[in-house]
């Protein structure tokens, strides 16, 4: 769930080069054309593996879920390797996008651990599909120098005493699970009722919000501009070192649990060469490198064991067991339910 | 008969640019925008601007629009007066100044005025320092107004500009000789002469600032929906493209009909865009 600006100028940069170098697999050259979130791997592991297998690698990245989408759908452009989150693997699997992964062809695959492979059937469910490669939390980031209380609930974000002090994810299903986890409701709620309630909370809410931001979120706590922001686990490790009054937080009520993981789809003309990718990734030595490199909790348990044992047992990174129960990951709803939620979403924000 | 062929060879390329970056894409936003998601006719994508979320938008972004394109004018007009009067030479610097934050990438500017108004911001930061009371327009109407008008401005500035030095300094002479003091000499001299680079000056500003998205989300910190704003959701997040060709094919209405109103003014035809 990894959103950066620079990822937002650059794939404009990349799609278009992509309509000159796409899809043509020239001459007997082995190549695999990896499509990714911006910022979310360590540079140095692509050149690593290109002098390793042989096999040159074509890379690009997008900023959200529902950009990379289209792309991949409508096959604009041909990728092998691409890293969604949960419920878009849901929809792609939905919609007949993706290929079964041959699992022959990642041994690794025993060092991903068991509990984020059974977390992953929530949307994969026969663990077909997909491989996890980062996981974590959705949650309330907060500047202990402006905030007195220690925050355990959601309802501070409805607390009037932080007016203008508040950012609000601006995606619609983050958003409203927010909501609906502060109402005790699912997040993957389908009830139109629900649905609306939530709709009026955040509607009720957005007087005292600053801005609906994405990836500014970091950057604006970083910098003191607000006291409280909803953000991804993912970012917090990167917060806490560059601002430390900075504390992070999974409401009691839950909240989203949620996973990003590699898919091949069923376009892919180098299937094997993605597995190889694949494979590689799950290597501890290179998932060690990636996690330090974008601060977002690997799925690698070779990995963890050579993560310091102050950084493992942050639960704000990590996520224990404890955590995770009463978080919840998300689902694709369905076309209708999707629209539904996107309705309410625009009038949250033409309120 | 070759010469000739010769010559319209060289329209090629403006032909085959025109084809497939304009024509062919507004076929398809038309067809789009008038079938739904099975293909079948429907008029329901253009009368989704009827929905009061998407009206709302709509009015404020011919709101904030109209407000910026008035103020671009009014700062434009006496920029370009003096620029004219200066005469050319001297003036070829404070062209090249006011072009010059133009060469650097229209998001990276919004993006430092952001970093400026922040309540943590330079100015505020300048302000405290001075002891002064802050400013808090970010994430309002006014800071996307503010941002509309610094963007836009040098697109009112340079018509103007070309219209004013038009027009020929005996013309001026003329009307002093004839009693005229100037306040009289612009009103019914110079005014009436630049219209055509007011009402070019006035679309180029007009129709960026009503169907921008990128400097509400920006500075508005998306709290504020212009119908940029609306269409651009669907295209994105929604991925309903059939509601965003629909809602875009009336905005291009509503900018064709201010366009033609303007043309009501511009009886010569010179300046206008189309």
């Amino acid at each position: 769930m990894k959103r950066r600006m620079t990822a937002l100028l650059l794939a404009a940069l990349m799609v278009l080069a992509l309509a000159g170098c796409g899809g043509g697999n020239s001459g007997s050259e082995e190549v695999v054309y990896v499509y990714n979130w911006g910022e979310y791997i360590d540079e140095s592991v692509i050149p690593q593996f290109e002098e390793e297998t042989g096999i040159k690698v074509v890379y690009d990245t997008f900023e959200t879920n529902e950009a990379m989408y289209p792309i991949i759908e409508q096959g604009q452009a041909v990728y092998d390797v691409v890293c969604p989150s949960d419920y878009m693997i849901q929809k792609m699997i939905a919609n007949d996008l993706l290929a079964e992964i041959n699992f022959d062809n990642i041994p690794n695959l025993q060092y991903i651990g068991q509990a984020y492979m059974d977390a992953s059937q929530g949307f994969d469910p026969e663990n077909k599909y997909s491989v996890p490669y980062t996981w974590g939390t959705v949650g309330i980031l907060y500047n202990t120098t402006m905030v007195d209380e220690p925050i355990t609930s959601w309802s501070v974000l409805w607390d009037e005493k932080y007016s203008g002090e508040i950012l609000m994810q601006k995606s619609v299903r983050d958003a409203f699970a927010v909501a609906l986890a502060y109402q005790g409701h699912s997040i993957n709620s389908t009830n139109q009722d629900e649905i609306l309630a939530a709709r009026d909370l955040l509607i009720e809410q957005k007087p005292l919000v600053q801005a609906y931001v994405i990836d500014q979120v970091r950057d604006k706590m970083i910098g003191n501009e607000a006291a409280i922001g909803v953000i991804y686990s993912g970012e917090y490790l990167y917060c806490k070192e560059e601002n430390p009054d900075l504390a992070y937080v999974v409401p009691e009520e839950g909240s989203c649990l949620w996973f990003d993981s590699w898919v091949i789809p069923k376009n892919a003309e180098n299937k094997e060469n993605a597995e190889k990718f694949i494979d590689f990734l799950c290597r501890p030595d290179i998932a060690l490198k990636n996690f330090e490199y974008i601060t977002y909790a690997t799925a690698n348990t070779g990995a963890m064991e050579q993560i310091d044992e102050e950084t493992l047992n942050d639960v704000g990174i990590f996520a224990d067991q404890e955590t995770m129960d009463r978080c919840e990951v998300f689902t694709w709803l369905g076309e209708e339910t999707e629209a539904f939620y996107n309705e309410c979403w625009t009038q949250v924000l033409a309120e | 008969m070759s010469k000739r062929f010769g010559k319209q060879l060289l329209a090629g390329p403006y032909l085959f640019w025109m084809i497939a970056f304009t024509i062919i894409p507004l076929i398809m936003m038309g067809v789009k925008g008038l079938t739904d998601s099975q293909g079948n006719f429907t008029l329901n994508n253009l009368m989704a601007m009827g929905n009061p979320v998407n009206s709302q938008a709509l009015i404020l972004s011919l709101e904030l629009s109209l407000i910026s394109t008035v103020l671009c004018l009014l700062l434009a007009y006496p920029l370009a007066l003096i620029l004219r009067n200066m005469g050319s030479g001297s003036n070829s610097l404070i062209v090249f100044l006011f072009v010059l934050p133009m060469w650097m990438n229209f998001l990276l500017r919004t993006f430092a005025w952001q970093t400026l108004l922040e309540k943590e911001g330079v100015i505020n930061g300048l302000l405290s320092a001075l002891g002064l009371p802050g400013i808090n327009i970010i994430n309002t109407p006014a800071a996307i107004v503010l941002g509309m008008v610094y963007n836009f401005l040098p697109f009112m500035v340079l018509p103007l500009y070309n219209a004013l030095a038009k027009i020929s300094d005996d013309v001026i002479n003329a009307a002093h000789d004839l009693g005229a003091n100037r306040a009289q000499t612009l009103v019914r001299v110079l005014i009436p002469q630049s219209l055509p680079g007011i009402i070019s000056g006035i679309t180029m500003v007009f129709v960026p600032a009503l169907t921008t998205f990128v400097i509400s989300d920006i500075l508005g910190g998306a709290k504020i929906l212009l119908i940029g704003n609306v269409i651009e959701q669907q295209f994105t997040v929604s991925y309903d493209w059939n509601t965003g060709a629909g809602l875009s094919i009336v905005l291009m209405i509503f900018v064709l009909a201010s366009m033609a109103l303007l043309n009501i003014f511009d009886k010569n035809g010179e300046g206008t865009v189309l």
